[in-house]
């Protein structure tokens, strides 16, 4: 053997199938032969979804009020009109009457929704203090200054929770009737006001600053509410639980919408008797009417909805995917069209061959 | 000491004294960028000027502002960091290198005359300053330009060996300054006080124009004969002593290099422009959404809506100035619409795909152990578009080793088989023998000059180049194994073996003369066929300018100085010399090699060794001891050829021992080779001193021949003249030697009256057969003839040849004339066939890279005869087109002999569509393809222009006709160019044509071509590094050029611009998720994707399977690139990635994106999703996309592939899961804590995704099935068939033609090559109307030639000529099978057959019946009923009835060949 077949030369490459760029590789041709079973299969997947999905979509019902108040359509229309200015009267209330003909499936979820409202809008959606809300007592003395000018109230004080996400707060509040037979009494269906946050937010961020001498009003002593707020923040509930920072209200108002169509949870129902739902009967919902949107054109409605395991009503989802589905379908065939003429093609290259 | 000045002359009399430190170069090579200290500020400013860094700065400073800030300020500003530094220490590590190299050149050694200790020192070059006195030895570099002052040469010679410079190996012989020379003592520079006036430093390497100005006020000119060029190598002389007049970078050879250029890929440059669209198009939508957001606070304005916030004072924000604001952040957040990234990965998949070119095994030469280097690492892509290859010849194409391959003596030929199975060994042998050649020291031993161990250690190491970096052991080894390549000195050149049949007639010679020497005329009792051999024999030795060396025995030793001054200068020296009386006087002390001539007879006047005295000496040298022949660094070569040796009689074994202590030095390696030829048949050539050249003969002994003149070469005379007495008749004899073209004509018009007359012409006849058929085999042609002279006509000329001498205007030209005085009415000896051998591989290459529709012109600065052979040789030209050769002496007559071949060629073609006039070009330029689709018409010509006419034809006025002509030529041959000629062509092509060039070299007369192309590739071989340093690509041979354009050009092209329509499509789509958000958020530039994942997910998300697929991906693997070059022109063509292509990805992203952000918006609209919530469910699905996109476009799946995109997924997931779990208050104002676990609890979530990245899928898979089906480019179709048939691809499909488009092409090529062949032949039949075009010399009287001509071919060419139809026919059978029945191949075949008609009419075909009659084998038959069908010439069908098959030795050794070439065409 000779020397240079002996040693392998000081600067030959390697020779592996990676250096030589020779891995074993999958290589798709991507043709109408190809594609053909392809879009088949993901035409007809994509059919049997969409036929689930609009089906478990169907099954959710879904009562929707809309209690803007424009002139004419119905009694919130006084509020409205009386509540023009920023401040409404808090006093103001109106109440929306509903029977139901069978029972109403549950566990029944009530929303209020706010149209044309753009808590996406850069500006306020930055407007707010986590560090604070996540009870930092530094924080609370020293907001933010994203929350300008809702950080400093005009007296100096420390505004708390700051922000205009805050200051914004939903704050018309609803409860429910149930009039069980015709003129019977209206009994109030009782809503439950926890849990309609996410656990994580009402537990980790969103904590109150630690309680002085057991009261949370004296933790939050030194601060002023948001300018548009009527209560200091710890008195947004009776429930010690459920004020402060963690008022559950609050939390789910802080969680800013994606788009300015938006509903908030409001309740659960699913206490007392109402664990199967809304049973048949009259219903009434007295709207405490403080929250202006007319102003901007925004609209707010109340909706009683069920809830399956896709969430609520959606019938875009399924009939997105039967229209996808049959697209597929149909380019499918066109495919197939392609492939039966282009094969007849190849094969007799191949024959020529 | 008075120091030399420079002068500039036309600033008349201004001589600058360099006295003090005046601004004169030092000789300090330094090409780095930066110092230490400027890095840093320095290169930021370079960075700087690439407009993107900029603008990533410009964002990220942007982003510090709070009114208008998008993101955390550090957060954007991370990425820009990062690419600034990473781009930063990449120019640091070049320049870095760049230093070493600087430092290494820098810091050679070498003597300078320190005036402190009056003697040489050695000093590091880079301390060498104008004005110092050098002193160099044999083999060293010249480190500055010196003026040569004193030389160990007797005659104030000093030879160099420029091949640093303009790549010729010859030798140069360079003169001490007049005034200098007569110098007896050593040269002293204490005693030096001339003054030097000299030119301001220029480039130009030709010239040199100065005097030099004595104490005694006299003034001797200075020449460049005088000057010695830095980077030359001093050769054969001992020592000599020069003053530096330029240093450093004024050197000529400095300033020859223009320096390094930024080079920036085309693909690049495509790129940039498109981002600019980006540009534009983000600064579009920021408009935009500054328009509506300025709308939109207005409809709010006064509305006391809830979700408004004032500014901080309470005060509502102006819709105007909302809209500015909201401007700036929209570009902030658009901002990734120009990638960062993006020049990030391009330049991380370029890095890869160079470690992987220079990984390939297949670019490995074993032979050097050098595998291809990629130097320029951002121009990769560049390799798969390119159009024009610039290559030099020698050394690129060839191998720079001129062998002696076969010959003809008065009509005879030999064939010299020994001789060619000797090199066809060659190639195996040259492995075996790296071991057994000892390694030599590379560098020359410094200290004791003129000791006889000495000397013979610098002639071992001579031929090893000194200054190749030896810094490495492999470095080492390729210098020791270039030792054994390099010109003139490998056995492979030195072994002749001899034609037994001429070897047995030399001898006889030989032994007649040395019986017959003493008679009154000796020749006269050979045979004149023996007394042509003979005086073919003398004239391949002497008539020549190799220098002799020998090692033991120094030039200065050997010359006794003799008074004969040589050549005759005047006619009293003629007078003086040729009488008798002289005779005893004058040459007593020629040849003190042992005897004096004094007791010859007078009829023999010069002195010649008596037979006794040589074989006194040759026992002598017998006796020397073995040593004598270890000595020789390539004994150990001649050893392993001692099986032939021996066959050989016990004569020559013993002159080969003394033979090879000799040195054969020439100008150029023909002469070298024709030397060692005649020395083979023992015939060698002793000695030659600059009036005598001795012979040394086994029997005559040693004969030396007095030398009267030395006609030199020149390229219009095209030969060379010795004129010599013969010792033995006493006879003035003119040896030429000269190309075959012009000697034919010299010779003496012979009667066919006599019979010695009609032998005569039939010797001619014979003899140019002969040449033809060397030509063919692409062997170069040497024609030796001779002339007997008698005293009256040698006077007569003589006397006119000295007036010519000493006139002083017009001398070249009297010279001239003078010497085609001489060079008549010769007698022809015989002709040589050397064969310059090409590189391995060369003609393929050349082939495939036509094929692959690259114009491949060669640049050479060789003479025009040598560079058209070599062309022939590997390919370039053929023997069946017409070559064009444009060879003017002035600028009118360039013009117009232009002007005619345009006209000529524009008549030969007219289906070649006119296009509109360019600009202000008065000539159309055809398109590229245009002219690919028109050489299936008929092979298009070739051009030949030498150097002067290059020069008129690069001229501004000419320069678009001379292009608009190279256009229209299968392929261009530049001759005699000189490197700034080669450079300012390449230029040419390049601004002109718009085309991608590339220039391949090897030699330093290639660097400023290396340099000006698109692409330079230096070849690493045989000339020095200079081409490898200044290259882009370095490559160990030219046939790796194949591998490199082909397989890896197309790859990296074809990769990159995926990658780059990837990256736009992918910022594209994801800016788009963002701008519709606008619409539904007041356009207030707010985001829903979280500023973490819009900033990251370039570069840490999506960016990994991207690059992956930007590294390996192979559209088609590279068997089925080799087999089909053709599918290199989609490169060439930009149809990978071009505007179209740009849109519409731009287009699909736009769309993807409505789909990406409205499935999900719809999915989601009326519900109590929050926006980041929803924000990362559209990040999340972006990403799917983007992995399903680049699925759709991987065209191979490794598991790397795979991986990568499990990577990616699983990277975002995790990063967003611990993202979202780290921290509940940390990322204001997204704050996105436990969003990602949320939603992945959420079955819409998935549902969504799979919805949304499908549909956004569909039409792009669903188009582009369709295509693949419907429509499939070449390059879908080269992967189905490689994936179709993978076995089958050794023989279908690498014969076949790929169906559709690519089918026609070869077949179009395939048929006109048979076209070619046959059209060839109707010249012998037929005068062809073409053969005469409209510019041929005789049409004008300007002193210019062209010659538009049909190679004639005669009776023996027909072997060679039925090899090529036969492969033509058998590869038009294959297409025949191949591909009929397709509809579209059809009516070209039909069209073509039209063209055939109308180039073959009635006189062609009758000449179809002339072959076929010819007995050749029944495949050619094949190929003529092809051609008939076509024709539709019923009638003649019984003509073609093929003859019966030959026993042909040729024919079957063609048929072996094709059978070779099919199975080198599989690939698996």
């Amino acid at each position: 053997m000779t020397w240079s077949a002996a040693a392998r030369g000081a600067h030959q490459p390697d020779n592996t199938a990676f250096t030589q760029q020779r891995l074993p590789a999958w290589q798709p041709l991507l043709s109408a032969g190809i594609a053909l079973p392809l879009f088949f299969c993901a035409g007809l997947a994509f059919i049997g979804l969409g036929l689930g999905l609009y089906y478990s979509s169907n099954g959710i019902t879904e009562l929707e009020y809309d209690y803007t108040g424009n002139p004419g359509t119905g009694n919130c229309s006084v509020c409205a009109e009386a509540g023009q200015g920023r401040a409404p009267p808090p006093t103001c209330s109106c109440a929306w009457y509903f029977s139901l003909p069978e029972l109403f499936q549950g566990p029944v979820y009530l929303y209020y929704e706010l149209t044309n409202f753009y808590q996406n809008n850069r500006r306020y959606g930055v407007s707010r203090d986590d560090e604070q809300l996540s009870g930092l007592p530094s924080a609370l003395r020293q907001p933010a200054n994203e929350c300008a000018p809702y950080q400093f109230s005009a007296a100096g004080l420390p505004i708390a929770p700051c922000g205009a996400i805050a200051n914004s707060l939903f704050n018309d509040s609803f409860s429910l009737w149930h009039q069980r037979q015709p003129d019977g009494p209206y009994v109030e269906v009782p809503l439950d006001r926890t849990g309609i946050a996410w656990w994580t937010d009402y537990h980790v961020k969103f904590r109150n600053p630690p309680l002085v001498n057991g009261s949370l009003a004296l933790a939050f002593q030194g601060t002023a509410p948001p300018p548009n707020w009527p209560r200091p923040v710890y008195e947004l509930s009776s429930d010690p639980n459920n004020t402060g920072f963690t008022n559950q209200d609050f939390v789910v108002w802080m969680r800013t919408a994606a788009l300015p169509t938006f509903r908030k949870l409001y309740a659960r129902i699913r206490q007392g008797n109402y664990t199967a739902g809304l049973p048949r009967g009259a219903y009434r919902v007295s709207i405490t009417y403080n929250y202006p949107v007319r102003s901007f054109d925004g609209h707010k409605r109340l909706i009683f909805s069920s809830i399956s395991w896709m969430g609520g009503k959606n019938p875009f989802l399924g009939i997105a995917y039967l229209v996808v589905g049959s697209l597929c379908i149909l380019t499918g065939f066109v495919m197939l069209v392609v492939y039966i003429r282009y094969q007849d093609q190849n094969d007799e290259d191949e024959d020529e061959q | 000491m008075p120091p030399p000045g420079a002068e500039d002359p036309a600033a008349g009399a201004l001589r600058r004294q360099c006295g003090g430190a005046q601004h004169l170069a030092d000789n300090q090579l330094k090409t780095t960028k930066y110092t230490l200290l400027s890095f840093l500020p320095k290169n930021l400013f370079e960075q700087f000027h690439r407009v993107a860094n900029v603008y990533f700065v410009f964002i990220a400073m942007l982003n510090f502002v709070p009114a208008v800030n998008a993101f955390q300020p550090g957060l954007t500003l991370a990425p820009v960091l990062f690419i600034l530094a990473v781009t930063a220490f990449k120019d640091l590590w070049e320049d870095y290198s760049r230093h070493r190299s600087d430092h290494e050149i820098n810091h050679l050694g070498c003597l300078v005359f320190s005036r402190e200790e009056k003697q040489y020192v050695n000093r590091f070059w880079k301390e060498i300053r104008v004005g110092d006195f050098v002193r160099l030895r044999c083999n060293e570099i010249i480190p500055a330009d010196i003026l040569l002052l004193s030389s160990s040469d007797p005659d104030g010679l000093c030879h160099i060996e420029t091949a640093n410079l303009d790549g010729e190996t010859n030798l140069k012989r360079r003169q001490v300054v007049r005034g200098f020379s007569d110098l007896v003592s050593e040269f002293n520079p204490l005693t030096f006080t001339s003054v030097i006036e000299c030119e301001k430093p220029n480039n130009d390497l030709t010239r040199f124009r100065g005097c030099i100005v004595h104490d005694n006020g006299k003034k001797a000119g200075l020449y460049k004969e005088n000057l010695l060029l830095r980077g030359c190598t001093i050769r054969n002389t001992e020592a000599v002593v020069g003053i530096v007049i330029y240093a450093g970078h004024e050197t000529k050879a400095l300033l020859n290099n223009s320096g390094p250029r930024y080079k920036r890929s085309q693909l690049e440059r495509q790129m940039n422009c498109d981002v600019l669209w980006c540009v534009l198009l983000l600064v579009c939508m920021s408009l935009f959404s500054a328009v509506g957001h300025g709308l939109w606070v207005r409809r709010y304005e006064e509305k006391k809506s809830l979700f408004d916030v004032p500014e901080s004072d309470g005060s509502s924000l102006s819709p105007v100035t909302a809209a500015v604001y909201s401007f700036l952040t929209m570009i902030i957040v658009l901002q990734v619409l120009i990638p960062i990234s993006l020049y990030v990965s391009i330049e991380i998949v370029k890095v890869c795909q160079v470690y992987f070119i220079n990984q390939d095994i297949e670019l490995y030469d074993e032979e050097t152990d050098s595998q291809l280097q990629c130097r320029a690492l951002n121009i990769t892509e560049d390799l798969g578009q390119i159009q024009y290859i610039f290559s030099d010849k020698t050394g690129t194409l060839t191998e720079n080793k001129m062998v002696f391959r076969r010959c003809t003596v008065s009509g005879i030929e030999y064939a010299h088989d020994a001789n060619a199975r000797r090199l066809a060994k060659y190639q195996e042998a040259d492995s075996e023998e790296e071991e057994a050649v000892p390694r030599g020291g590379s560098l020359p031993q410094r200290g004791s000059i003129g000791s006889h161990q000495s000397i013979r250690i610098m002639h071992r190491s001579q031929s090893t180049k000194s200054h190749r970096r030896t810094g490495s052991r492999a470095e080492t080894k390729r210098a020791s194994m270039l030792s054994k390549h390099t010109a003139f000195s490998s056995p492979m050149e030195k072994d002749i073996a001899p034609d037994p049949k001429l070897f047995e007639k030399v001898s006889e010679c030989d032994r007649c003369l040395a019986v017959a020497r003493h008679q009154e005329h000796p020749l006269a009792h050979l045979s004149p066929e023996l007394s042509d051999v003979f005086d073919f024999f003398i004239a391949l030795t002497i008539c020549n300018t190799v220098v002799v060396t020998s090692p033991d025995q120094p030039r200065q030793k050997v010359r006794g100085r003799c008074e004969l001054k040589s050549p005759v200068k005047t006619i009293e020296d003629f007078l003086r010399r040729f009488t008798p009386s002289r005779l005893t006087s004058g040459c007593s002390s020629i040849g003190s090699l042992a005897t004096k001539s004094t007791h010859k007879s007078g009829s023999s006047f010069l002195s010649t060794l008596s037979n006794n005295s040589t074989l006194l000496r040759l026992e002598e040298r017998l006796g020397q001891p073995a040593p004598a022949i270890t000595s020789n660094g390539y004994s150990s070569g001649a050893d392993s050829w001692a099986p032939e040796r021996a066959t050989r009689e016990q004569g020559r074994e013993l002159e080969q021992v003394q033979e090879q202590e000799l040195r054969y030095e020439a100008e150029s390696p023909d002469e070298a080779a024709l030397v060692y030829a005649a020395r083979a048949y023992n015939c060698a050539l002793a000695d030659r001193l600059h009036d005598q050249v001795s012979v040394e003969l086994p029997h005559l002994g040693r004969l030396t021949f007095e030398l009267l003149h030395t006609l030199g070469f020149d390229s219009i005379r095209k030969r060379m003249s010795v004129v010599i007495r013969h010792p033995l008749t006493d006879e003035i004899n003119v040896y030429t030697k000269g190309a075959d073209s012009v000697i034919m004509d010299l010779l003496l018009p012979c009667s066919s009256d006599d019979a010695r007359g009609r032998h005569q012409k039939k010797i001619r006849s014979t003899t140019q057969n002969y040449l033809n058929l060397y030509a063919v085999e692409g062997l170069r042609t040497l024609c030796i003839a001779k002339r007997v002279l008698s005293k009256e006509e040698y006077a007569c000329w003589l006397q006119s040849h000295l007036e010519a001498e000493s006139s002083l205007e017009n001398r070249e030209e009297l010279l001239f004339q003078s010497a085609i005085r001489l060079e008549t009415n010769l007698h022809l000896l015989g002709a040589t066939g050397i064969e310059d051998r090409l590189q391995d591989g060369v003609p393929e290459t050349i082939t495939k890279l036509r094929e692959a529709g690259l114009q491949i012109w060669v640049l050479t600065g060789d003479k025009q005869e040598t560079a058209i052979n070599i062309a022939y040789a590997c390919k370039l030209l053929d023997h069946d087109e017409e070559v064009i050769t444009l060879n003017a002496e002035s600028q009118e007559a360039c013009a117009a002999l232009l002007d005619q071949c345009l006209r000529y060629v524009q008549s030969t073609r007219p289906r070649s569509t006119p296009e509109k006039t360019t600009g202000n070009m008065s000539v159309r330029f055809s398109p590229l393809c245009s002219a690919s689709a028109s050489t299936t018409s008929d092979p298009s010509p070739s051009l030949v222009i030498d150097g002067r006419s290059l020069a008129y034809a690069l001229e501004k006025n000419l320069e678009d006709k001379f292009l608009f002509l190279a256009k229209q030529c299968r392929s261009v041959l530049c001759c005699r160019s000189t490197p700034l000629q080669k450079s300012m062509v390449v230029k040419l092509v390049r601004s002109k044509l718009k085309a991608m060039t590339l220039a391949i070299g090897d030699g330093a007369n290639d660097v400023s071509m290396i340099q000006v192309a698109d692409v330079g590739v230096g070849i690493s071989g045989q000339e020095g590094m200079q081409a490898v340093m200044a290259s882009d690509f370095a490559v160990p041979r030219f046939r790796y050029l194949q591998r490199l354009l082909l397989v890896h050009g197309h790859w990296c092209y074809s990769r990159l611009a995926n990658m780059v329509l990837y990256f736009f499509y992918k910022n594209t789509m994801f800016v788009g998720l963002l701008f519709w958000f606008q619409f539904y958020c007041g356009f207030s530039a707010s985001a829903m994707i979280d500023q973490w994942y819009l900033i990251l997910f370039n570069l840490l998300f999506s960016s990994l399977p991207q690059l992956v697929t930007g590294v390996l991906d192979k559209d088609v693997p590279a068997c089925v690139l080799l087999t089909e070059p053709q599918l290199y022109k989609s490169g060439q063509h930009m149809e990978e990635y071009r505007p179209r292509t740009f849109w519409l990805n731009m287009a699909d992203a736009a769309f993807q994106s409505l789909v990406c952000f409205f499935v999900p918006y719809l999915a989601y609209y009326d519900s109590d999703t929050d926006m980041f919530t929803w924000g990362t469910l559209i990040t999340a699905i972006a990403l799917f996309t983007f992995l399903l996109h680049l699925g759709i476009e991987t065209k191979t799946w490794t598991w790397l592939n795979w991986i990568a995109c499990g990577l990616s997924i699983l990277l975002f997931f995790t990063v967003a899961l611990i993202y979202n779990a780290s921290c509940a208050t940390c990322y204001p104002p997204s704050n996105p804590y436990w969003t990602m676990q949320t939603l992945m609890g959420d079955p819409m979530f998935y549902l969504t995704c799979l919805l949304t990245s499908v549909t956004a899928l569909l039409p792009r898979l669903f188009f582009k099935a369709l295509q693949g089906s419907l429509f499939p480019t070449q390059l879908q179709l080269g992967r189905q068939l490689a994936k179709k048939s993978p076995k089958k691809l050794s023989a279908p499909f690498a014969q076949g033609p790929l169906p559709g488009e690519t089918r026609t092409e070869p077949s179009e090529q395939r048929s006109v090559s048979t076209s070619g062949s046959l059209s060839r032949d109707c010249t012998l039949q037929v005068s062809w109307h073409a053969q005469q075009p409209a510019c041929s010399p005789e049409a004008r009287g300007e002193p210019s030639t062209v010659d538009v001509s049909m190679p004639l071919r005669e009776d023996p060419l027909l072997e060679g000529l039925s090899s090529q139809a036969l492969g033509c026919s058998s590869q038009e059978e294959a297409i025949l099978e191949g591909c009929p029945g397709d509809s579209k191949v059809k009516p070209t075949n039909t069209s073509r057959t039209a063209l055939l008609s109308s180039i073959f009419n009635l006189p062609t075909f009758s000449s179809l019946n002339w072959i076929s009659s010819l007995s050749l084998v029944s495949r050619l038959g094949s190929v003529l009923q092809f051609s008939r069908g076509s024709l539709q010439m019923d009638k003649q069908d019984g003509e073609f009835l093929p003859s019966p098959p030959q026993p042909d030795q040729d024919l079957k050794r063609a048929d072996h060949g094709l059978l070779l070439g099919a199975s080198s065409r599989d690939c698996s």
